[in-house]
């Protein structure tokens, strides 16, 4: 071979969720819910090689105003449970749940992770996500018990503690040797003894040792403690940097942190969400990004963004009138939107930012909403899509993409028909699975 | 015209004896593998069965009943059961998928969530064997409760006594699983493009659970499932669980040791739900046994001591151990119907030997005699159990529930 080989890139699938950003309301919006939607993504994924098929999770219904909140896509099933099913119609794709570290033990997530890795032959993922908060604790037996300032401290220690009880089984464990009468080797399961700050937990776990190991941990925190944990556990972040130059810095800052740890740039593998548009031409690949802006904020969905940034009941304003001439009401933000993650730092700050924009470009509410919230990370026909991701993963914006399509469940399908067999042909992408494991697809060193 | 029995098979290991991995037959190298379980599902599915369980516990296995233990010489390992039969469920059809789940240390939402997607996975085939775990290993595992220790405790009443809070909250966990299942109403949502709303929010309803062991708020994550009501079924030897299934349950496994003692049970279970005022329908009333089929009953006799030499003991259990031949089982069965069990789950002591021999020999003989249908009909599960769709609870105008002819 005479090519320098070029960086190889990943892709993961995440099914359209409880997110603004999902259309519900077109003809070919499928179901949320029913299981042969997760079947569609999956396999379609797994037809395009992807890494690895990805769940969010929400445990609480999201509230505005005090009122669930029904302009989205509201209620979905159990991550584990979906992938579970999910491994008997896939062979090969990796299966990735997102499981809060708050809200749960970690007896209880490591043996159903280390289950799932076996009932899929060692294609299970876990996406630790913290979200402490109060609102979703009231599902919950403790309540809104943790200071949301601990949060990584009890997801550092949770991570830690689940990798006790996997390594509690020996790996050659179970012998079943019938004519010795020898179901195991004598020893070979040990006991976990966990002596810590938020657990203190014991015994022997039911679960021998899964095929990986360890499910390959994932990551989404942005903050500096999310990111120390994804440099000293985790084997991918999903960030929402996907923008080339944040891509960059951020991909920077959490690569820099790993040698601190002992680690290698390639041990961690960072995949931001991103969003790709395509069309026969640029500019058609432009006109149906604006029909899907339009789709995914509707009149009413753009007032309640703003009332978001307002932090008051806007819904006397017309969508399609100019925005709010008074400023934001500072002490409505912290609670109008519940079991949401904020991003809103400075709600006034923004607001000024808003209205100098609508004034300038003269944008009514509805438009300057899409303005502000539309993003397609990749835009073109899929020959220049497949140069954009091949273009940002060679220059260290990313390792791959979480790709979000915005149709369930056949929003992929062109990606994969399309894109994919460009990114082949540029040698940046598997025309096969090399391995069988998730880990090993990743490119991942084998756990010990 | 003779009434159908409801058929059910517990699937657990290699088989609930504990030498049964020894036999040639046995595949104990593949019990961690979803192929074995899959294998096992379809040929329950193969003879027509309603339902499986799938035995669960966050201890391992043990000779000893409070502690661990050492041998090396017996299955030892579970994987989650929810999430094998999961895994079961896009691998057959029809079969009703039950798993064990305990209540004493999980959270209410995750376990009504997961039984909830199960539902939806299999298209209306969940169940939920609700399961109290009572020993201090468990406790130790999550570190976050204190037991009463049991070993200080001597009479049966008072252990008894004991375990009470635990079906207590278990009852509470049911309690908050079946206001969840409720929790949107069936048409919920509606994806209306003139307002804009996906969903119908005054169909959506909290469900304030405020119970001495948690407090839920709601509503669910997940919307109703197929069933409406996943099945929820408790195994029960004596007068507290009996209560427990009375209020919360849809079917009680028992474990009769003959025909009169199944009558008792049937009365003891009626008059704990006379106790706890039991509303709707009376519990289906199922009871449990170990089956070891051969063609000749001398056979089947002779495979059993077989087994018991294997395990250098004669094998005992809580339920009754059956070794004979399908028309011996098939009378069993009709005789103890007589005495008032709807239904029965039969534990194969050897696996795959004995579900095989129930799917292709067993069955047939109750075909023929009138007890068990000729396939599987349309509906979920609950319906194939007479069990109708309940509305939801919180319908302001609930429809009237769909009973079977
Ligand atoms: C891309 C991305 C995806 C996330 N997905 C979820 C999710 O599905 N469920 C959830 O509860 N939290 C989710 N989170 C929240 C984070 O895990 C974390 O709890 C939150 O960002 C607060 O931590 P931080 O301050 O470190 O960002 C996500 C965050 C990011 C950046």
């Amino acid at each position: 071979m005479t090519a320098t080989t070029k960086k190889q890139v990943h892709l993961a699938a995440h099914f359209p969720g409880v997110n603004s950003t999902t259309i519900w309301n077109r003809p070919d919006s499928g179901s949320q819910i029913e299981f042969s939607s997760f079947v569609h993504l999956a396999q379609a994924a797994e037809r395009g090689k992807f890494d690895f098929f990805f769940l969010a999770e929400g445990l609480r219904l999201r509230e505005h105003r005090g009122k669930l909140v029904d302009l989205d896509v509201v209620g979905r099933p159990d991550s584990l449970t979906v992938l579970a099913g999910l491994a008997a119609v896939t062979d090969r794709i990796g299966l990735a749940a997102t499981l809060n570290t708050t809200f749960n033990e970690p007896y209880e997530l490591a043996r159903q992770f280390a289950s799932l890795d076996h009932l899929s032959a060692g294609r299970a993922a876990w996406n630790a996500v913290t979200s402490p908060d109060a609102f979703t604790g009231e599902n919950f037996r403790r309540g809104g018990f943790l200071d949301p300032s601990q949060r990584y401290e009890r997801a550092a220690e949770l991570i830690a503690t689940a990798k006790e009880v996997w390594d509690s089984w020996a790996d050659d464990a179970v012998v079943a040797d019938q004519a010795a009468g020898r179901f195991v080797r004598p020893g070979a399961i040990g006991e976990f003894d966990h002596r810590g700050e938020h657990f203190r937990i014991r015994g022997r776990s039911t679960v021998p040792r899964s095929p990986q190991g360890y499910p390959v941990q994932i990551q989404a925190g942005d903050s500096d403690g999310g990111r120390e944990l994804a440099a000293r556990y985790t084997d991918v972040i999903f960030s929402r940097h996907s923008s080339f130059d944040a891509g960059q810095r951020f991909y920077a800052d959490v690569k820099g942190r790993l040698a601190r740890y002992g680690r290698t740039p390639d041990s961690l593998k960072i995949i931001p969400a991103a969003v790709a548009v395509l069309g026969d031409s640029e500019a058609d690949a432009r006109e149906r990004a604006d029909q899907i802006h339009l789709d995914q904020i509707s009149p009413q969905g753009a007032i309640a963004f703003l009332e978001q940034v307002w932090g008051r009941d806007l819904s006397d304003h017309d969508p399609d009138g100019p925005l709010p001439s008074f400023d934001p009401d500072v002490e409505g933000t912290e609670s109008i939107t519940k079991g949401r993650v904020r991003h809103t730092k400075d709600p006034v700050a923004v607001a000024q930012q808003w209205r100098d924009l609508a004034e300038s470009k003269g944008l009514s509410i509805r438009q300057l909403i899409i303005e502000v919230t539309a993003r397609s990370t990749f835009l073109g026909t899929a020959k220049q899509v497949a140069a954009q991701i091949d273009h940002a993963v060679q220059e260290d914006a990313a390792d791959g993409y979480i790709l979000v399509p915005h149709l369930t469940p056949h929003g992929l399908d062109e990606f994969i028909d399309t894109v994919v067999p460009e990114l082949q042909d540029r040698g940046v992408f598997r025309t096969e699975y090399p391995h069988e494991t998730l880990r090993g697809n990743l490119g991942l060193e084998p756990v010990r | 015209m003779t009434e159908h029995l409801h058929l059910a098979v517990a699937l657990d290991g290699a088989g609930w004896h504990p030498a049964a991995w020894r036999l040639p037959d046995a595949r104990p190298g593949d019990l961690f593998d979803a192929a074995y379980w899959v294998d096992l599902a379809q040929a329950a599915e193969r003879g027509g069965l309603d339902l499986l369980t799938i035995e669960d516990a966050f201890t391992l296995q043990s000779d000893h009943p409070f502690r661990p233990d050492d041998r090396t010489d017996q299955v030892r390992g579970r994987l989650d059961a929810a999430l094998v039969a999961t895994r079961i469920a896009p691998a057959t059809t029809h079969i009703g998928l039950v798993p064990t789940v305990t209540t004493t240390h999980t959270e209410p939402f995750h376990v009504a969530t997961k039984v909830a997607s199960l539902d939806w996975v299999s298209g209306g085939r969940a169940g939920w064997r609700v399961q109290v775990l009572r020993q201090q290993a468990e406790v130790d595992q999550f570190g976050r409760r204190v037991l009463l220790d049991r070993s200080q405790v001597a009479s049966p009443e008072d252990r008894q006594a004991l375990s009470r809070p635990l079906f207590d909250e278990a009852a509470d966990a049911v309690e908050v699983s079946r206001r969840l299942w409720d929790s949107w109403e069936d048409d919920a949502e509606i994806r209306d493009r003139p307002t804009g709303r996906f969903i119908d929010r005054e169909k959506l309803h909290h469900i304030d659970f405020e119970g001495e062991h948690f407090s839920v708020r709601g509503p669910s994550i997940t919307p109703r499932s197929p069933q409406g009501q996943p099945l929820v079924v408790v195994l029960a030897h004596h007068v507290v669980p009996y209560e427990l299934a009375a209020r919360s349950a849809d079917v009680v496994f028992t474990t009769p040791h003959d025909a009169a003692g199944a009558a008792a049970i049937v009365a003891e279970v009626r008059a704990a739900e006379e106790r706890v005022g039991r509303e709707g329908r009376p519990l289906l009333v199922h009871a449990d046994l170990l089956v070891l089929l051969e063609a000749d009953r001398g056979r089947a006799e002779a495979a059993r001591a077989e087994l018991d030499e294997l395990d250098g003991r004669a094998w005992r259990s809580d339920a009754e151990i059956v070794a004979t031949d399908p028309e011996g089982l098939a009378d069993l069965l009709a005789d103890w119907q007589a005495a008032g069990i709807e239904g029965f789950r039969l534990r194969p002591a050897r696996l795959p030997t004995d579900l095989d021999a129930i799917a292709d020999a067993l069955v047939p003989v109750l075909r023929a005699r009138g007890l068990r249908p000729a396939g599987y009909g349309p509906g979920t599960l609950r319906e194939r159990l007479g069990l109708g769709r309940p509305p939801s609870r919180y319908a302001a105008d609930p429809h009237p529930e769909r009973t079977p002819a």
